[in-house]
């Protein structure tokens, strides 16, 4: 069975707007490592 | 970190998650960047439901203390948010599920602010106080609880 991952979104607009419906938290990750 | 198991399992129950990479998405680096005034990588933000940040972890952390981080950020959500009961059980399972770690001496002062939040009852700071003689007596917390104590 395949590790669970992360399931990043890389759509912050979209994100905000899902999370502000969904009255969810955002886990914004500002990153460099390799995508 | 993100590849442990229980960091994954807590991001995927609690948060919607989103990266914004530097060199990939140079336009969103800028604006949202700017929008939060991040200088560095990693910066990692809780975000609020309505878009207001309540915790900022800038740097790798190993595991158990970016959980308690996360977990932080959660329960300064709900305190900002007037939910003190709920605000408080966050503060205090930092303590309890991350003794040792350098977060633990905040959750529990603030733990005892949820209390007394909640419940208006001083003796909830002065429990908290009296809780700092045992552990932690060396934080910053510690001393700033002191002023409770009876």
């Amino acid at each position: 069975m395949a590790e669970k991952e992360i399931r990043w979104r890389h759509d912050s607009d979209a994100a905000f707007a899902d999370g502000k419906a969904q009255a969810r938290h955002v886990l914004l990750d500002f990153s460099a490592a390799p995508m | 970190m993100y590849i442990d198991p229980k960091v994954v399992s807590f991001i995927d129950e609690h948060f919607i998650p989103v990266r914004i990479h530097v060199r990939e998405q140079p336009e969103l680096w800028k604006t949202v960047g700017e929008r939060f005034g991040v200088q560095w990588t990693p910066t990692i933000l809780v975000v609020d439901s309505g878009g207001t940040e309540r915790q900022r972890i800038e740097g790798f952390l190993p595991v158990e203390d970016f959980l308690a981080q996360l977990t932080i950020g959660l329960a300064k959500s709900a305190f900002a948010n007037g939910r003190f009961a709920e605000a408080e059980k966050l503060f205090q399972a930092v303590v309890e599920r991350y003794p040792d770690g350098e977060a633990a001496p905040e959750a529990m002062y603030w733990a005892g602010v949820s209390r007394y939040k909640g419940s208006g009852n001083a003796g909830a700071l002065a429990e908290t106080a009296r809780g700092f003689r045992e552990r932690y007596q060396q934080s910053s917390w510690a001393k700033k609880a002191s002023v409770w104590a009876r």
